[in-house]
């Protein structure tokens, strides 16, 4: 289990970066946290050519929390955001949610930016991503864009990201006011992938109706699901156990997981139903308090 | 005294400072390193191996392929339980022309290091036939399954045919029959270190390999014998050990290949098994499928037992031949009197990764199919699943008591216990009384909780002998030499207990020298659970015969009969008041001037076994939306004799609880029906966490010693694995008693949970 | 192919500070750290248990955070501040509290997760003097341990943990 051998740039600047990637193309692969990447390589089931260690790159760290977003560099790493008072203040869904990914070592080394290219539908940041309607920016030499989840989640592990692009930074919107957020996910293990992940955000009105509300899953197909049909629902009626519950029931026909050595379709479905209750529930509750 | 107290290890200091030498740790000069190709298929014919090309390979210093073992390469043999049967499916180093599992060794490649290593691996070319492979025991033995091993023309490698009495006559005059069939998952001991070898072979062939665990001496006989070298041209020496838990320290390929290559290239080869590899190369253990019946009365009371098991073995006989099934068949009726026995197991290959023992082998499985079965009885007649044990158990006074069965060329004779006493601390202790309140007051709060039992009978104490030597060296410090190893149970400081209490002592005062073949003259080494009773009596003895010695000398010295004497705090006192007498450092010069040798061996043999047994008791909390299960309350009760050092016997019980869980609710060695492992990472074979792993209350008791050694110690390696299957099953069908799913099989994962909550039983 | 692997197993130079001290070191780029640490500066107190990231034996502490040493490359611990097991003891030699506690209480049997579960647990206490069960075995949760089942271990942090605190009084 040692990587087979690669030649290794270390860029100092973004525009190093990005030209390294012009130069390469399908033969580089970004090295950022690593976390997914190197165990991948040690098994030699990953064997890119090239790799650009970015980590030396300026000026991609870091958290800005402005009114109505949130931005993050790329290269924040996990415990960086989990840490963060301003984070746990502007949006409580990331605060809880970064705490699910992996064990504190993993975290201490894995990268925003990375977890989102890396595309793992049932990875915290991006079924909060889409949970939330964040946004990524993804640069290439001359070239920025930003893209919707919708437009950056293709299927499993894979992005519309291009290979000569580099995920700047990643944003998220502040949470609202009446607002709830809730996140949880099933594993069989503690820090786990999860089988199931569910987060919902609740918006109450002034009478303390569902304003507005969003719910995504993921572990059900190649990228998170938000299951609108669901949510529009809830729009204007008190938050109960017993709306939920009869909302969440129908997810059983809508959502089409695929079975693995982990679970069954039938158990993936229930654990959708049972997970979706739960964070929306939660998060209304939330909302309450807020 | 030192033994009874919970003193702090020997082993510990160089452990936590990161002094500790594991295999992988060694470095020599002009080291280089092996990698093992192995088959990807499950069961194929090798029609070619081209290694031209990976030869030519930078830092590539070996490449060997079966045509490059001696022709007349004898296959490697069975440690264990062998039977001549057994032998048309032993396994060669590197397979010849057919491979048998995914995992199977073709080919070794030795480079400078590791990575270039794994680099000329891509390079070696293999043609395989693809045959089609089996991995299922039952399915193995239907007329239309492709055999393994031709010249042995069947998959049924063996049949033991254990009975007492007649127990298919009995079961047509039982008030009640009850069949089931259960099953136990694929799994093993998965050690933190993985296996790993270093040999050196010097300019005169002389052989040294670092490594070697469990079973020194015995390997290296066959070292020797693999080799065909002389035993005196090979020292075996045993590094500091992550883990053992039965799979570690078996012989496998490895132990031949790795000093092959290190002969051939006359410098030193390491081989650390990487965690992919050690998933499909190291024994697996545990997969049987049940077809139980018993016949019992309406009280409960159980007559008539008939079980019928199939055993999968895997690819190849390994070293341990038929001792799994037989200790399963041997050990299946526990703490029960039951009258009338038959057991038939079929010893079955599949393509899949040999088997051998781990922790409790044979227990764990026939303990859950077992503890199930009687929760079962008590469900069909209604009956409180404690009171059916009770009225089963084998009562004290029937003690020594037979069970009619054999294993391990003994016949099972349980030595001495009272099996009540640990259920019933184990009812008072979980408030068994009282639980049935407590159940449906949560069950109205919309929570489903559960209480579930499970009785167990260990074996310890393995013979036929084991080796001690005990020298008093001229400063008063003392060696122990044992034939034991050290595989992280603290054997180190389990003996230098025994050793200070014969010789009065410090006990880190003790050197104890294990595993080195140059240094201990002869051992069995340490497995099933005998190190404290076999090689601890043969320590309490050697160090005994010393005792007498010094106080033979002293009382010469001080003109007294030798009774008036006794070794305590460092010298001789006198035995009655306890005043000193001579110290120690006054004696040993005596001694030395009088030529008296202060060194003593002594082998100690015991023919039967010893018997620890307990009860493990487990509350649980379901989840009714996710089948997600919490461990709320863990309770296990031990009577062992006699506890050398109780901290050691907890963290026994405890740890083994930790394995036990693992098997019960989280790892599977799963295959696809191609024969591929498609749990082989630890991404996806799941062995508990911290957060997994409940608090467990252990209580430790001494009220049974052992009749069969000075000590009155039995074991304490694998009781506090074997019963955590069928503890947590039962609890969880007590919490679900009006749901229809019986969880017959293991692992007990939260998706049967949930599906048991939809299928509610009918009315009765 | 040989061409390839001529450029990409260039040796680049590396500068680590460990346990204080300071190793310059030549490495070929794909050189885990943990076989850096290892092999090339003969630290075998990080230990190596699956080298995909999940068992936490080769844990170590880098740039003040635990991290695990097989899922990063050497040359990326180039001018990194690193500690592993060899450093807990202070210099006169007197055990680490936590070293002593897993001693105290039985918090090891094979030692072969020990060194990274002390790096991990030495991470927890720096952050939370004063932990709960509860937190200890979710901060350890990414160490397994296959022969204690932890329950000596947690009592070792704890032991650790109060003697670390009365120490600070």
């Amino acid at each position: 289990m040692k990587p087979a051998a690669f030649d290794y740039y270390k860029p100092e600047t973004l525009d190093e970066a990005l030209s390294l990637l012009d130069e390469f193309g399908y033969d580089a692969k970004i090295l950022a946290g690593g976390q997914s990447l190197i165990p991948m390589m040690n098994m030699r089931l990953a064997r890119p050519p090239v790799l650009i260690d970015i980590n030396g790159v300026p000026g991609m760290t870091g958290i800005e929390v402005g009114d109505s977003e949130i931005v993050i560099g790329g290269l924040t790493r996990h415990y960086m955001v989990e840490h963060s008072a301003e984070i746990r203040d502007s949006c409580p869904m990331l605060a809880e949610g970064i705490k699910l990914i992996g064990h504190s070592q993993i975290r201490s080394r894995g990268t925003i930016g990375g977890s989102i290219v890396h595309a793992d539908p049932t990875a915290e940041l991006p079924v909060m991503l889409t949970a939330l309607g964040g946004k990524v920016t993804v640069v290439s030499s001359g070239e920025e864009r930003e893209l919707t989840p919708e437009e950056l989640f293709l299927t499993y592990m894979t992005t519309t990201i291009e290979p000569n692009e580099i995920v700047k930074s990643v944003h998220f919107p502040v949470i609202a006011e009446r607002t709830g957020h809730a996140i949880e996910e099933f594993t069989l293990r503690s820090g786990d992938f999860a089988i199931i992940i569910a987060a919902a955000s609740v918006t109450l009105d002034e009478e303390g109706l569902i304003e507005s509300a969003a719910l995504c899953i993921g572990g059900v197909d190649g990228v998170p699901v938000k299951l609108d049909d669901v949510t529009d629902e809830l729009i204007g009626h008190a938050p109960s156990d017993e709306l939920f519950a009869e909302s969440c029931a129908p997810i059983v026909d809508m959502v089409e997981p695929e079975k693995d050595i982990h679970a069954s379709v039938e158990y993936r479905k229930d654990l959708c139903v049972a997970l979706s209750r739960r964070v929306l529930k939660k998060a209304a509750d939330e909302a309450k308090l807020a | 005294m030192s033994i009874g107290a919970s003193l702090k290890r020997l082993e510990d200091y160089n452990l936590v400072t990161g002094r500790g030498q594991y295999v992988g740790d060694l470095q020599f000069p002009d080291q280089c390193e092996a990698v093992i190709i192995r088959s990807p298929h499950a069961h194929a014919i090798i029609r070619s191996i081209d290694v031209e090309e990976a030869r030519g390979f930078d830092g590539v210093l070996l490449i060997l392929t079966a045509s490059d073992l001696p022709d007349d390469l004898r296959p490697i043999p069975m440690r264990l339980s062998p039977d001549p049967i057994l032998e048309k499916a032993l396994q060669y180093p590197l397979a010849k022309d057919r491979v048998r599992y995914v995992g199977d060794p073709v080919a070794v490649i030795v480079a400078k290091n590791r990575y270039a290593a794994e680099d000329a691996a891509d390079f070696i070319h293999i043609e395989y036939e693809v045959l089609p492979p089996v991995t299922d025991a039952v399915q193995s033995l239907e007329p239309e399954a492709p055999i393994l091993h031709p010249d042995a023309g069947t998959n049924e490698m063996y049949l033991i045919h254990g009975r007492k009495g007649e127990a298919a006559e009995r079961l047509k005059t039982c008030e009640h029959v009850l069949e089931e069939e259960l099953y136990v998952q694929r799994h093993s001991g998965i050690p933190m270190e993985t296996r790993g070898l270093l040999a050196l072979c010097d300019e005169g062939e002389r052989l040294t390999v670092y490594g070697a665990a469990k079973v020194v001496h015995f390997n290296h006989q066959l070292m020797a014998r693999l080799l065909n070298k002389n035993i005196d041209e090979i020292r075996l020496v045993e590094t500091d050990c992550g883990g053992g838990f039965g799979p570690r320290g078996e012989f496998y390929p490895e132990d031949y290949l790795i000093p092959f290559a290190a002969m051939r290239l006359k410098r030193p080869v390491r081989w650390i098994e990487d965690r992919l590899e050690h998933f499909k190369a190291t024994n697996h253990s545990r997969e049987q499928k049940h077809r139980v019946t018993v016949g019992f009365d309406g009280d409960g009371r159980i007559y008539a037992l008939r079980d019928e098991i199939f055993f999968d073995q895997g690819g190849y006989i390994r070293t341990h031949g038929t001792t799994v099934p037989s200790l399963t068949q041997a050990m299946f009726p526990g703490p029960y009197d039951f009258s009338d026995i038959e057991i038939v197991t079929h010893l079955v290959l599949t393509n899949k990764t040999p088997v051998g023992t781990y922790r409790g082998p044979g227990r764990f499985e026939g303990t859950f199919v077992r503890e199930r079965v009687i929760d079962m009885v008590a469900a069909y007649l209604k009956l409180d699943p404690t009171i059916v044990r009770e009225r089963n158990y084998i009562r004290p006074e029937q003690m020594p008591y037979s069970n009619g069965l054999s294993a391990l060329g003994q016949v099972i004779e349980y030595d001495s216990g009272d099996y009540a006493e640990t259920l019933d601390r184990a009812r008072k202790f979980m408030g068994w009384e009282q639980f049935a309140g407590k159940q449906s007051r949560a069950r109205q709060e919309g929570r489903f909780i559960g209480l579930g039992f499970a009785s167990f009978v260990e074996k310890s104490g393995f013979g036929p002998w084991e080796f001690a030597e005990v020298e008093m060296r001229p400063d008063g410090r003392v060696i122990c030499k044992t034939g034991l190893t050290e595989v992280g149970q603290g054997i180190t400081t389990t003996l230098a207990q025994i050793c200070s209490d014969q010789l009065g002592i410090p006990y880190g005062d003790v050197s104890v020298v294990h595993g080195d073949t140059a240094l201990v003259e002869k051992g069995n080494g340490s497995f099933a659970t005998r190190g404290a009773v076999v090689g601890g009596s043969a320590a309490w003895h050697a160090a005994g015969l010393l005792k007498e010695k010094l106080l033979k000398v002293a009382a010469g010295q001080l003109e007294v009969p030798v009774d008036m004497l006794a070794l305590k705090d460092g010298g001789v006192v006198y035995a009655e008041a306890g005043q000193a007498a001579m110290p120690l450092e006054e004696l040993l010069p005596i001694c030395s001037d009088l030529g008296i040798s202060l060194c003593e061996k002594y082998t100690f043999h015991i023919e039967h076994m010893t018997y620890p047994y307990g009860c493990h008791a487990a509350e649980v909390e379901l989840d009714p939306d996710t089948g997600a299960l919490q461990i709320l309350n863990y309770y296990i009760a031990y009577d062992l004799g006699k506890a050398i050092n109780p901290m050691l016997v907890e963290g026994q019980l405890i740890g083994g609880m930790a394995q036990g869980l693992g098997g019960a609710i989280y790892e599977n060695l799963k295959y696809d029906e191609i024969g591929q492992l498609v749990s082989g990472s630890f991404m996806d074979y799941l062995i508990p966490t911290s957060m997994e792993v409940p608090e467990v209350t252990t209580e430790i008791l001494e009220n049974y010693p052992s009749p069969l050694n000075p000590l009155g110690v039995k074991g304490a390696g694998e009781g506090g694995t074997v019963a955590v299957a069928p503890a947590i099953a039962n609890a969880i069908v007590n919490a679900l008693q009006e749901y229809a799913i019986p969880f017959t099989s293991l692992p007990l994962r939260p998706e049967r949970i949930r599906e048991a909550l939809k299928q509610r039983k009918p009315e009765r | 192919m040989t061409e390839k692997t001529a450029e990409s197993s260039r040796l680049k130079t590396i500068t680590l500070k460990v346990n204080h001290k300071e190793y310059t070191v030549d490495v070929e780029p794909r050189m885990l750290l943990s076989d850096v640490l290892r092999d090339e500066l003969r630290l075998t107190g990080t230990h190596v248990g699956c080298e995909h990231g999940v068992c936490g034996a080769c844990t170590i502490m880098m740039d003040g955070r635990p991290v695990r040493s097989c899922l990063v490359f050497g040359v990326q611990a180039d001018q990194a501040d690193i500690v592993t097991v060899e450093g807990l003891e202070s210099q006169d030699g007197e055990l680490h509290p936590l070293q002593k506690g897993f001693w105290e209480k039985h918090g090891l049997q094979c030692g072969f997760c020990t060194p990274g579960m002390l790096m991990t647990a030495c991470h927890l206490l720096e952050h939370n003097p004063d932990p709960s069960r509860e937190e200890i075995r979710e901060a350890i949760s990414g160490n397994l341990c296959r022969c204690t089942g932890y329950q000596g271990i947690v009592d070792a942090v704890e032991y650790a943990a109060k003697e670390m605190r009365e120490r600070a009084e």
